[in-house]
């Protein structure tokens, strides 16, 4: 056990040292941050004595060695863009993705069991059919669309609910901010929240629909019923266990998908998360946040598959066979 | 007790009522916020407009772009001593947090903008000393005559020398330090405004300040002014139509028509500070990205032929929607030394576009790469698209090559470019500061802007003189001069002046400024 543990965390620390040599590699192809740090009547003197500053004008493999011992200890210096360290930005923001992100991870995993479910029992009613069919517009249109259709429908047209931000927060704590305690911040939540999970949810419903056709085709099933069990034990008890096994590990691995994909949702909806963030910093070459960004969506694809791997590993015994651990 | 309560709590109410002048909020956005309440460490547009509302500055352009007194009453020059400008200051002044403002916080303010630290000090290189000769008098000190120095400080604002030093903030924010000053998100100015909140990208809110010096003299009609950014332009248009703002500042050309049709929504219109242009490296000897072995745009017949192809006119219709204003100079109207006959639009003609093409010995045409932003100017990859469909019926084969601005500007900044696209303002609202950074030879601090290798011994004697010359009628002649010089030799093809548009509630009394730069204390309800 503790040498799988270890050879797993070695594996996601040399995944996070390739993220880091690649995201640094990147940014000398995304252009000069001092021509936007300084004004149009800045002189090249002015630029180099900046560079110099900011540790620009030293060799590559220096800078990189730089980057990677201050990352190790969380530490990606001041932003470009707005002259504030980069752990207080992303720790300010990040409330905001993880919330929408939570509430649309949960409204994608409700909605999708429950469609899933309906669609495999009714297989034939014109409703399912119909769903069937929206599942792949909502598949095949991209999130940004999604997105300004909902503005245009439910904050231009109808009037129902804002078209951007987050409307007004409460504190908790030292660093946490919540948009679920006011009525305006709920409001604001429910379009981005349906924008972010309607692709998760279309993939968790065509999940759970084949997964619980194949598990009530099963012989047990058969067996169940033939017992005179009632169809609703059936479904409900025998086949949506069974079922929701393979789901689980999906909406896991999803998770962080969800967050690094808020990055679309979040500049729509002028969300002030993570994602806008680093849209901004992309626009004005923000090199430290755009690292930042980088290695925390790193780190949580890195950490969800570790954790993922050590289920496993705790769940499935053959894994441990050729561990040789005890 | 809550009866009683509620009682004087209405009277209170009542009393305010009757006393403030306009209880109302105006909910204001754009594409970006302001980089930081700092107001000396950057030199950006949507940061000064920011900063307009918190500080004041000794002068100011106001809503025509005409020069106000602020907390200057008077500038001159000095008798007998042309390197020296002297400020009156404005008596009576408060901070926010209740200092009384002197000469001292305004020497304060100026040598903090000087700090190596602060972007702002490419505005200020022409100063040699700031003093105070008593409480209410500054006197600029230059190393040359500097006819211009006031138009310099319009987006110089004055700080507090007590707050700096209090809060530790006496020097501009410095990147290198790996910290955030006290500065960068908290303001003391005297300005119309107090910052009640700010969550950088997020939300801003100002108070009016009712102790503001001109409350009488400006309508102040916003007591609350509510600022949200926001990136995406549907979305912003979107936040207008539904009523969640009641000012967008630069409204996305696609979308002008619409908002101006829409219930309960106006929009104003004005010429901006900017002229879009090409420009061709015509000093080296061969090009980078041509199939020629010399350099066709060293030719001027070759650079009369293009100009003559490019139709700025067809341009403003098919491109623009009719927002924009062809031009003939890089100087927007306002500017001193614009000239109408300079401004003139050349009509397109194709036939002696080709004859020229042929007498310079490019008959069979040639190819060259355009580069182009695609995320800075209006429309600007769809300009060059049409650029390039023009130059092809002379024979140029034109390959564009479009990308973000951070890319475009670096790639610029390294002279790598044969041919590519630009746009200028004049924030000084005088022609020297085209010139200086346009037409100079690139040396040293002058020409920053010249990636053309155009190099003309004249004309940088000419613009060295006029930003000395105190004499304005000498000076207008040698502007006169120096622009005749460059039209004649076609430095550059202009394309268009900009053009500004402001959407906004159609019970909002308020003008474009052609800087961008909103000054909420002038904007006035018709209800």
């Amino acid at each position: 056990m503790l040498a799988f543990l270890i050879q797993r965390v070695l594996q996601a620390i040399f995944v996070m040292f390739v993220v880091a040599l690649i995201s640094f590699s990147l940014f000398h192809y995304v252009g000069d941050p001092v021509l936007n740090m300084l004004g149009q009547e800045a002189t090249e003197a002015d630029r180099a004595a900046l560079r110099a500053r900011l540790g620009l004008d030293q060799p590559v493999v220096v800078q990189f060695y730089h980057f990677i011992v201050n990352a190790a200890q969380f530490e990606f210096g001041i932003s470009y863009r707005s002259a504030r360290p980069v752990t207080d930005l992303i720790i300010e923001r990040l409330p905001a993705t993880l919330e929408l992100a939570i509430i649309s991870a949960i409204f994608a995993v409700v909605m999708g069991i429950g469609l899933g479910i309906y669609t495999a029992l009714r297989r034939r009613s014109w409703l399912s059919r119909f769903i069937m069919t929206a599942s792949l517009i909502g598949v095949s249109l991209p999130t940004f669309l999604i997105g300004v259709l909902l503005i245009y429908l439910f904050a231009v047209e109808l009037g129902w609910l804002p078209a951007f931000g987050r409307g007004q927060t409460v504190r908790i704590g030292d660093w946490w901010t919540t948009g679920l305690l006011t009525s305006s911040g709920l409001r604001s939540l429910i379009l981005p929240a349906i924008t972010l999970g309607l692709f998760q949810l279309t993939l968790i419903m065509r999940l759970v629909r084949a997964e619980m056709l194949e598990v009530l085709s099963t012989d047990y099933i058969k067996f169940a019923r033939a017992r005179g069990l009632s169809d609703r034990v059936v479904n409900l008890r025998h086949a949506l266990k069974n079922t929701l096994i393979p789901v689980i590990t999906i909406i896991g691995l999803q998770l962080g998908t969800i967050i690094a994909f808020a990055i679309i949702t979040e500049t729509v909806f002028q969300w002030p998360g993570v994602g806008a963030l680093f849209i901004t910093a992309v626009r004005f070459v923000d090199v430290p946040v755009m690292a930042a960004y980088l290695m925390m969506i790193a780190l949580v694809f890195v950490v969800i598959n570790l954790v993922v791997d050590l289920l496993y590993y705790a769940v499935d015994p053959r894994l441990r066979a050729q561990g040789g651990g005890k | 007790m809550l009866l009683k309560k509620t009682l004087l709590a209405s009277a209170v109410i009542g009393a305010m009522l009757a006393t403030a002048a306009h209880a109302e909020t105006l909910r204001w956005t754009r594409s970006a916020d302001s980089l930081t309440m700092d107001p000396h460490s950057q030199n950006e547009g949507p940061t000064h407009s920011v900063n307009h509302q918190i500080f004041d500055t000794l002068l100011y352009q106001d809503m025509d772009v005409e020069y106000q007194p602020g907390l200057a009453t008077e500038w001159h020059v000095k008798e007998d001593e042309p390197t020296v400008w002297v400020f009156k200051i404005r008596e009576g002044v408060t901070f926010h947090e209740g200092q009384s403002l002197t000469a001292d916080d305004v020497v304060f303010s100026l040598n903090r903008a000087r700090h190596e630290h602060a972007d702002m000090r490419g505005l200020l290189t022409s100063i040699s000393e700031v003093r105070a000769t008593d409480d209410f008098t500054v006197e600029v000190v230059t190393h040359e005559p500097n006819p211009l120095l006031p138009n310099n400080l319009t987006n110089l604002f004055i700080m507090s020398r007590e707050w700096a030093e209090e809060h530790g903030v006496e020097e501009p924010q410095n990147y290198a330090a790996g910290e955030e000053t006290h500065a960068v998100r908290n303001a003391n100015g005297t300005g119309p405004f107090r910052v009640e909140s700010r969550e950088p990208d997020v939300r801003t809110v100002f108070v009016r300040n009712d102790d503001y010096w001109g409350i009488d003299h400006y309508p102040l009609e916003i007591s609350r002014l509510v600022f949200t950014p926001i990136e995406s332009a549907s979305t912003r248009v979107a936040a207008l139509l539904s009523g969640e703002v009641d000012f967008l500042q630069e409204t996305p050309v696609q979308d002008i028509e619409r908002l101006g049709s829409a219930d309960g929504l106006k929009n104003e219109q004005g010429a901006e500070n900017r002229t879009i242009f090409l420009g061709m490296q015509m000093g080296a000897a061969t090009l980078e990205t041509a199939d020629t072995d010399d350099n066709p745009f060293a030719d001027r017949r070759v650079r009369e032929a293009i100009n003559l192809a490019v139709d700025a006119t067809t341009i403003q219709t098919a491109v623009m929607r009719g927002n924009s204003e062809p031009a003939g100079m890089i100087a927007p109207p306002f500017v001193n030394g614009y000239t109408e006959e300079m401004d003139e639009v050349l009509p397109a003609d194709l036939d002696r576009a080709n004859e020229l093409m042929a007498e310079a010995g490019y008959g069979d045409g040639f190819r060259v790469t355009l580069q182009c932003p695609n995320d800075r100017y209006v429309n600007d990859e769809q300009i060059c698209q049409a650029v390039v469909s023009m130059l092809a019926r002379i024979g140029i084969t034109v390959d564009l090559a479009a990308q973000t601005r951070s890319l475009h500007f670096a790639e610029l900044a390294r002279g790598e470019y044969d041919f590519y696209m630009l746009g200028w303002g004049v924030p000084t609202m005088d022609s020297e500061y085209v010139f200086n950074y346009l037409y100079h030879t690139k040396q040293d601090d002058l020409g920053t802007w010249n990636f053309t290798g155009y190099s003309d011994e004249r004309v940088d004697e000419l613009t060295v003189a006029m930003g000395q010359e105190t004499d304005e009628e000498a000076r207008n002649e040698m502007i006169a001069e120096a622009w005749q010089i460059v039209h004649d030799e076609i430095v550059y093809i202009p394309i268009h002046h900009q053009m500004l548009t402001w959407s906004m509630r159609d019970d909002i009394d308020f003008q474009v400024q052609s800087e961008n730069t909103p000054h909420f204390k002038y904007l006035r309800f018709n209800n």
